[in-house]
């Protein structure tokens, strides 16, 4: 199957029912993305497919033929949200980190500035255990401010 | 310039935000197998063999009969079995161990257990064995009764709580000549050295653990990791290859510690302008099968069971028990939350009984600087229970939104709590932890067996070396915990890594100091070489403790907070919606606030889901809902905006002033949250407070009814009996 990886179009022999999480860790290796649970709650899985949020310990790999998938690697470091996230302690632990930045990139690109609501609706799906979320709201509201300064 | 005191950038740089960082099911190494644990399905009973219904090729298989040392997981006491040899005391016991190189032919396996089960006892009330008993007694508690205007009984409950590291456990042990190298999530890799040493005995000859990236551990990292790590060496030994176990959800939830469950039960004296005279105090905490940690957890809870008040006459009763449900352990708070909620509910009881507000009765019982508690620990000038509870009330507009909400859907409530700092009595002098500190060419490296897993260890401590040593906090290496390279000091729980640890570093880099005479650290490793400095804990001049009377200074100091929680409750749902939540708290002065304050909002979510979803149902001794779908922790959604406030009451005896500050935020959520519930009418004993529970709650009548309110009499008692 075909499937364009962090921008690069990859072509891989795989189960179509094997889950994406496991083609990206263990056939990609691609570990930057995390297995928390295993069915779909606590969202340390989560990639972008074609620019949408999945978790993807519920995404059989055939539904991404074709598909542009992004994990954190993906962004190679250079996002502001992974350096506000760091600086903010959203991420104490850090095994949510990856899953909660991609959850929140579409919100931080979107050039409207996202009411705390918005941002707490965008990461309803994304377990923290560390920081009660305080810390990862403000994280978002920076990025998205140093992404789109006045 | 000075670091302490400042959000300096953390030493973890940008891994954890990049994916870089590599936690234990990550690792991979040439050869590995996979590790899975064949668990008891009876709670009590006998093992009589197994079946293996597969074909063997391919497989390594382990039972107790493979282990060459001691069959336990040695801890306090060596009670727990690595492996069940006959005897079953819970219904998720590890028995056999299976490793394959392929995971799915691994878990494809069929393995029958020829187990005969007994009747098992799940209520502790009904224990046939005590774990540990403990009485803390101060003055002539019938004199104090007899000073007292009235008095008011209640019995308080809490539950279970799992700890839900994002990570789920997870370790590779890795062979080689003559030795054994674990890699692990973990909080504490001298905890799982000993443990292996004495599993193993005389067959490894070198054994060495390694922390790797850890992905949250809330004190559910601090015992169990010795077991599971017991077992992926024990298919090491064996195979010859590396082995990974790494727990998939629901065995993570079934199989590891939660919080112990307790129900806490008060007589309390009080004159009718609600001075404290006497406080009868009766503890009983659910242990499970085995020993692990509970004696000390029941210690750390019995001492704060009097709460933050000053009372002449004190007794307070504790015991933990065996029941057969898997062993409980260390969480956040470590027993004092469970005891603390119990006072705090109490406390407004009593405020009710009296028809005082929740305010003033605790103004005129906190305690203050020169008081003594329930241990009878003189207590210093670093004592903020007032400041913190005249903060609390006057940001959160707690008197007047008292007044506003009367007799709506909506409530506030508050609570007054404190915790001490490091290990308990004389757990410090007993662990003499050690730490080093040496020179390197491009400044210094800490090495202490500390673990980082969120909560900011290596930023902080490379804080307190930086402006000890009066270098750039940039200077400062922090050495990764592996018991090959970093002394033992001591386990990362306790809220003690910052004043205990960070306490012997300072002391460090004052030694180095003198040595270095002038030069800068780098400058002296250019000329001299590399220059290391070790200390070792000593306890302060004048502490006392006694583990036979329970009397002294139970802590080296306190840290003191009170929180307000706002909720509304749904009239067609039953839930109870925490609205705003405002949380003041002094833990001598943060070194960096920013990671601080992390551990304030993070532990009080915590509490605040303890308080209000996290319930672990119970069938037949095993957990029914392990999965997160049904056990439910707080989302974005669940979690109020939060007010923190630090206030800074330096303590002399911690560097730079620094207490600490992770567990005690987990101390006041719950009951501040069950008082604004009872604030808006309903009686609520017991935790969590669910809509089924709130359901079923009475109403109360209202803060004019203290015949009533003073007894325990009625649905309220059957409520909290649950």
């Amino acid at each position: 199957m075909k499937l364009v990886l962090n921008g690069e179009p990859r072509e891989l022999d795989v189960h179509p029912l094997r889950r994406l999480l496991d083609v990206v860790r263990e056939d990609c290796g691609l570990t930057g993305t995390k297995e928390g649970c295993g069915e779909g709650e606590c969202g340390a899985c989560t990639v972008l497919v074609d620019g949408e949020p999945v978790v993807s310990c519920l995404v059989p790999v055939a539904q991404v033929e074709g598909a542009e998938v992004t994990t954190i690697e993906g962004l190679a470091g250079s996002h502001p949200l992974q350096r506000t996230i760091m600086d903010e302690v959203g991420a104490q632990c850090g095994i949510c980190t990856p899953g909660v930045v991609l959850a929140a990139l579409p919100l931080v690109e979107s050039p409207a500035r996202p009411t705390l609501a918005r941002v707490r609706e965008a990461l309803a799906g994304n377990l923290c255990r560390c920081t009660g979320y305080e810390a990862i709201h403000r994280a978002v509201l920076a990025a998205h401010a140093e992404r789109h300064p006045k | 310039m000075a670091s302490v005191g400042t959000n300096v950038t953390r030493k973890e740089g940008l891994d954890r935000a990049t994916g870089a960082a590599r936690y234990a099911d990550d690792l991979r190494f040439p050869g590995m197998l996979h590790g899975r644990t064949i668990r008891t399905s009876v709670p009590r009973g006998r093992l009589n063999g197994f079946s293996l219904d597969f074909d063997r090729d391919g497989f390594t298989v382990v039972d107790h009969r493979d282990i060459p040392g001691e069959n336990c997981i040695a801890l306090i006491e060596r009670d727990q079995p690595c492996l069940v040899a006959g005897a079953i005391h819970h219904a998720a016991e590890p028995v056999l161990l299976l490793a394959h190189e392929d995971r799915d032919t691994l878990f494809e396996a069929r393995v029958r257990l020829h187990e005969e089960a007994e009747s098992p006892i799940l209520d502790p009330a009904t224990s046939d064995h005590v774990f540990k008993q403990i009485r803390i007694e101060k003055g002539k508690l019938e004199r104090g009764f007899g000073l007292a205007d009235t008095v008011v009984e209640g019995t308080y409950s809490t539950g279970a709580q799992e700890h839900v590291y994002i990570e789920p456990n997870g370790v590779i042990a890795v062979p080689w000549e003559g030795g054994l190298t674990l890699h692990g999530s973990m909080q504490c890799p001298y905890y799982v050295l000993k443990a292996l040493k004495v599993l193993l005995g005389e067959a490894v000859r070198d054994i060495r653990v390694v922390q790797s990236e850890t992905g949250g551990g809330f004190g559910g990292k601090e015992e169990y990791p010795s077991m599971i790590a017991a077992h992926a060496c024990l298919l090491a030994l064996k195979s010859r290859r590396p082995v990974k176990i790494v727990y998939e959800r629901g065995e993570d939830m079934v199989a590891t510690t939660k919080r112990h469950p307790a129900i806490v039960r008060h007589r309390t004296g009080v004159t009718r302008h609600g001075r404290l005279t006497a406080m009868e105090v009766d503890v009983l905490m659910d242990g499970g099968a085995y020993c692990t940690l509970s004696p000390v957890v029941l210690s750390r809870g019995v001492i704060h069971a009097a709460g933050p008040y000053r009372c002449k006459h004190i007794r307070i009763d504790g015991r933990v028990v065996r029941t057969h449900t898997p062993p409980n352990g260390a969480f956040r708070g470590f027993g004092a939350p469970q005891t603390q909620f119990a006072v705090e509910v109490h406390m407004d009881r009593i405020a009710e009984t009296l028809g005082l507000d929740p305010v003033t009765v605790r103004l005129r019982n906190a305690l203050k600087p020169g008081d003594t508690t329930a241990t009878g620990q003189v207590l210093g000038p670093e004592t903020s229970a007032v400041m913190v509870l005249r903060e609390a009330a006057r940001r959160s507009g707690f008197k007047r939104k008292r007044r506003r909400y009367a007799g709506s859907a909506r409530g506030i409530g508050l609570s007054l709590f404190y915790h001490g700092a490091g290990f308990t009595g004389s757990g410090e002098v007993m662990l003499a932890s050690r730490a080093g500190l040496e020179t390197t060419p491009e400044g210094v490296r800490i090495l202490v067996a500390s673990t980082e897993i969120g909560q900011g260890t290596r930023t902080m401590l490379a804080q307190i070396v930086a402006d000890a040593l009066g270098i750039a906090y940039e200077q400062v290496d922090v050495a990764r915990p592996d018991t090959s390279v970093v002394p033992d000091s001591g386990p990362t729980v306790a809220s003690r890594t910052c004043m205990v640890v960070g306490g012997l570093l300072e002391r460090c880099a004052a030694r180095m100091r003198e040595r270095l005479a002038g030069l800068a650290p780098s400058e002296y490793h250019a000329r001299h070489g590399r220059l290391h400095v070790e200390e070792r804990y000593a306890p302060p001049p004048g502490r006392q403790w006694s583990d036979e009377t329970y009397q002294g200074d139970a802590y080296a100091t306190f840290g003191w907070g009170c929180d307000v929680a706002e909720v509304e409750l749904d009239p067609v749902t039953h839930e109870a919606r925490v609205t705003r939540f405002v949380a003041v708290q002094e833990f001598g002065r943060p070194i960096h606030p920013a990671l601080a304050r992390g551990q304030i909002e993070g532990g009080s979510a915590q509490g605040l889901g303890w308080a209000l979803l996290e319930d672990v149902v119970f069938r037949d001794g095993v957990m029914a809902n392990a999965q997160l779908t049904n056990y439910v922790i707080p989302t974005t959604l669940d979690t109020p905006p939060m007010d923190v406030v630090m206030l800074v009451n330096p303590y002399p005896g911690g560097p730079f002033g620094a207490k600490g500050v992770g567990e005690m935020p987990i101390d006041g959520p719950a009951s501040a949250v069950v008082n604004a519930i009872r604030h808006a009418g309903l009686d609520v004993r017991a935790i969590p407070a669910t809509p089924e529970r709130l359901l079923r709650a009475p109403r109360l009548g209202g803060p004019a009814a203290p015949a009533a309110a003073a007894t325990d009499a009625g649905p309220g008692a059957a409520e909290a009996g649950r």
